[in-house]
């Protein structure tokens, strides 16, 4: 029956539907979706626009209306989509491509944006911040000020001061809001307690001593204007910054050197001399970080040997693993050996086993004075496995192999067992020695089908952050480089150390970094896919 | 004579080169026969050594290097207690101690750790499943404007892995936790969702291929009996495509479990981060650290994935090859 509404329906069709076609296909997909299907689909569609509103709310509350905005015209198309007819193609498209541009393209684009400033420590937020936590950061005691009774109140977690003046005026503030008068409960003449804060006990004082000795309560609005300090907790004492912000000129003078620092442009208040006055802000600082990586001594000797060896490592690694793991596949793809399955499934274990944890136990292995190849395999052998510069390269490569070879050892199988045995048998009647049959025709054909595997692999390995870290953390450490790095570090990694570990963190230069290997890494696709031509097959 | 050989290849069924090839090898093989009369050949070492016995000593030293990692962290997970130095001499000592140790420590949440890998790489891999077959079944059936340009977009894309962007990751996540704390820096959630931006990537072009083997006519029919478009999707080729949602969750669910980058960078408190970013800490001084206490870690944390990984071993082969090798 089927078969004869198939026949004409399918012979009765024309090769572009008339206009009453695609409005019966219409009616007929909506009356196929069931009342269940409508109701889940709104059921999800209320749950997202809820979500999407209270961020909203909450966006347009802070004063992000950039952002908000976004946000209702994505949640607006993403309704219009799902409420169409038509639009099918975008229905199943749009929940991977929202994913998709917010955490790879928009940070990719977001990445280049900070290459370009100088975020990092020291220039974290901006100017109006970086004002108010100098002016914090330089008060000082005012000799002979009058000592004002504290006690130290608390509300939801924030601390905060309850000062009684010398005339008996009790008033209270935190960090972040002045002194406000208010009416506090007296005894003997001290403000002991107030309304809407908790009144910490002296054995909180004493456990919370750190939190307390930093805190200081701005005695008004205005900076200039000092703030309150308290070293134990009970006396507190009218401090003075030693800075003083101009907000006209904008510069900062330091009182007590009587030094101006004014604002270049740089992102920080800079004295005549040069002098720094950290934290500073965030600015845009153009090719700034580019142009420091590639001619700053320090920073560009580091730059080219990770770079060199990033390479170096990718290459190696793809053409170890890759012969590794050909030479196995050769070997036991002969039917006449006993006990290749039981071969194999152990050989794949490496490639099992998350490589995190392997890296960490080759790390372990290689330890120079307890390690197992050291202690037991060397019997107390020395071998600087992971410290000297030269050694920790190749134990790099070794580990890499032995996490790799499986992987290529299955590809290459699988694609040796794909060449029909019949190419194989027409060569050897025609003469063909053995070596001749693999490298004139199996060799060939196997790298037409793999080649796309070794370019893929190649890319992986660029960024092969995880056995670099796990096994060497990137060392040994390069003593000259003002950043931490190391020998054995590649770009990526050495993109992880500017950018989150030392002292200071360095998101600009990180970034720079970030967008070095982007390039790289864009160039070597092009090649690549210009030479296997897969993008033209794509249809 | 070869051009007639080659014809003969090119032209009669294959069989007739098979009994070729067959025949020419019986006569090499009578050639180099030592003379005399042999109803049975004796077993000789030189002969099986050449043909196979050699395979089996690659073999073995192959699997020597395998698995000498492997039996070492066993091993010292055994050792009752132990430094680095103490593990060395191989299942010396055999307690189950340090799994206690590990299991129980206070100041090691190793059982939260594992939890939440579990948690973070179970969910983003059946999401980045969904998210993956829903594109890939558009990408497949449907012929719109721009799905040239999509396919190649996402082959482009996935050459670019997120970790390259960590540290503007690391902004926006603690951007985002500014508003709304619940999904920003330090939060699962916050995390997934970035794995999730890699979803769309390698693995709908995976699932892209496979979906394109299932007939078209099976939408057809259940077109004509009246099945919309997401009933013949979840009813009909979900479970026709199977086998590669299996091994795209599982090869997304490895790849979680073995992130460190983007996770050591967005899951600060310890009791919020995963296996990876937990235990390369623990061991960050392999000299001080309780190193049997670790290998146990090792050993409980690698068992699931590597029985999955041997359970579906034959699928993921399969999948690997099927990205390229078509």
């Amino acid at each position: 029956m089927s078969t004869t509404i198939d026949d004409e329906v399918t012979s009765g069709t024309p090769k572009k539907p008339t206009k009453r076609q695609r409005q019966a296909a219409g009616i007929a997909e909506a009356a196929s979706g069931g009342v269940k299907m409508l109701l889940v689909k709104v059921l999800m569609l209320g749950i997202v626009d809820a979500i999407a509103v209270y961020a909203i709310f909450i966006l347009i509350t802070s004063d992000q209306w950039l952002v908000a905005g976004i946000v209702g015209v994505v949640t607006a198309i993403v309704n219009w989509i799902y409420f169409s007819r038509t639009k099918l193609p975008a229905k199943y498209l749009t929940p991977g491509v929202i994913f998709l541009v917010i955490f790879q393209v928009f940070v990719l684009v977001y990445t280049g944006y900070i290459a370009f400033t100088n975020y990092g420590t020291g220039h974290n937020g901006s100017k109006e911040q970086a004002v108010s936590s100098l002016m914090s950061s330089a008060l000082e005691r005012v000799p002979d000020s009058p000592t004002y009774e504290v006690t130290v109140v608390d509300q939801f977690g924030e601390l905060g001061l309850l000062v009684t003046d010398p005339d008996g005026e009790a008033s209270v503030g935190t960090t972040d809001s002045p002194l406000t008068e208010v009416d506090a409960e007296m005894e003997g003449g001290k403000a002991v307690a107030v309304d809407g804060w908790t009144t910490l006990s002296f054995a909180d004082v004493i456990a919370r001593t750190d939190e307390i000795t930093e805190l200081a309560v701005p005695f008004s609005d205005d900076p200039n204007e000092g703030a309150i300090r308290t070293p134990d907790g009970s006396s507190g004492y009218l401090y003075l910054s030693n800075l003083e912000y101009d907000a006209a000129a904008g510069t900062m003078t330091d009182l007590s050197t009587g030094t101006v620092y004014s604002d270049l442009g740089t992102g920080a208040f800079t004295s005549d001399d040069g002098e720094q006055l950290l934290p500073g802000w965030q600015i845009v600082v153009g090719f700034d970080n580019f142009v420091r990586a590639v001619t700053d001594e320090r920073l560009a000797g580091p730059l080219l040997y990770v770079t060199l060896w990033t390479f170096a490592f990718a290459l190696i690694s793809v053409a170890s693993t890759f012969f590794l793991g050909l030479f196995l596949a050769i070997v036991f793809n002969d039917l006449r050996m006993r006990g290749r399955k039981y071969y194999r499934v152990l050989m794949i274990l490496p490639y099992a086993v998350p490589s995190f944890l392997s890296a960490l136990v080759w790390a372990g292995m290689m330890n120079e004075s307890f390690g197992f190849i050291n202690q037991v395999l060397l019997g107390g052998a020395s071998v600087p496995w992971l410290t000297d510069p030269v050694v920790a390269k190749i134990s790099v490569l070794v580990v890499n192999l032995w996490l790799g070879f499986p992987y290529m050892f299955l590809v290459c199988t699988g694609a040796l067992q794909s060449i029909p045995e019949e190419l194989q048998e027409a060569a050897t009647v025609d003469g063909a020695r053995p070596w001749a049959v693999f490298r004139l025709i199996k060799l060939p054909l196997l790298l037409v089908s793999v080649a796309p595997l070794l370019i893929a692999s190649f890319a992986f390995n660029f960024n092969n952050f995880n056995v670099i870290y796990m096994l060497t953390d990137g060392g040994p450490r390069d003593s000259n480089a003002p950043i931490p790095v190391g020998f054995t570090d590649i770009l990526i990694s050495m993109v992880y150390k500017v950018a989150f570990t030392g002292q200071s963190r360095d998101y600009g230069l990180a970034s720079a970094y970030s967008i070095i290997i982007f390039i790289v890494v864009a160039v070597i696709s092009v090649i690549a896919f210009r030479r296997t031509k897969s993008l033209e097959e794509l249809n | 004579m070869a051009t007639k050989e080659h014809r003969s290849w090119v032209e009669a069924p294959v069989v007739e080169a098979e009994i070729l090839a067959a025949g020419l090898d019986a006569e090499a093989a009578r050639k180099s026969r030592p003379p005399g009369p042999l109803p049975k050949r004796p077993f000789n070492f030189g002969r099986w050594f050449a043909a196979t016995g050699w395979r089996h000593v690659v073999g073995v030293v192959m699997v020597a290097f395998s698995l000498f990692p492997i039996i070492f962290v066993i091993s010292s997970s055994l050792n009752p207690r132990g430094t680095l130095t103490g593990s060395n001499a191989l299942f010396a000592k055999i307690g189950l101690d340090s799994y206690v140790r590990i299991l129980t420590d206070p100041q090691v949440p190793f059982t939260t750790w594992f939890g939440n890998t579990l948690l973070i790489s179970g969910i983003t891999a059946v999401a980045t499943v969904f998210l993956g077959a829903l594109a890939a079944y558009s990408f497949s059936r449907m012929r719109f404007t721009g799905r040239r340009f999509g396919l190649i977009s996402i082959v482009v894309v996935q050459m670019f892995p997120q970790m390259l962007a960590v540290v503007a990751i690391f902004l926006l996540m603690s951007g985002i936790g500014d508003w709304f704390p619940a999904i920003g820096l330090n939060t699962h959630v916050g995390l997934i969702m970035v794995y999730l931006g890699g979803a769309l990537g390698v693995n709908t072009y995976l699932m892209y291929g496979f979906f394109n083997t299932v007939p078209a006519s099976i939408d057809e029919a259940a077109k004509i009996d009246g099945a919309g478009h997401a009933r013949i999707f979840f009813t009909i080729i979900l479970r026709l495509v199977a086998p590669i949602l299996a091994v795209v969750a599982l090869l997304s669910f490895i790849a979680s479990v073995n992130e460190f980058l983007v996770a050591s960078v967005l899951l600060i408190d310890t009791e919020q981060q995963t296996l990876a970013v937990g235990l390369t800490k623990l061991v960050s001084n392999p000299r001080y650290a309780d190193w049997s206490a670790f290998s146990a870690g090792a050993v409980i944390a690698a068992l699931p994935v590597v029985a999955l990984f041997l359970f579906l071993q034959k699928y993921i082969v399969g999948g690997l090859t099927a990205g390229a090798v078509k």
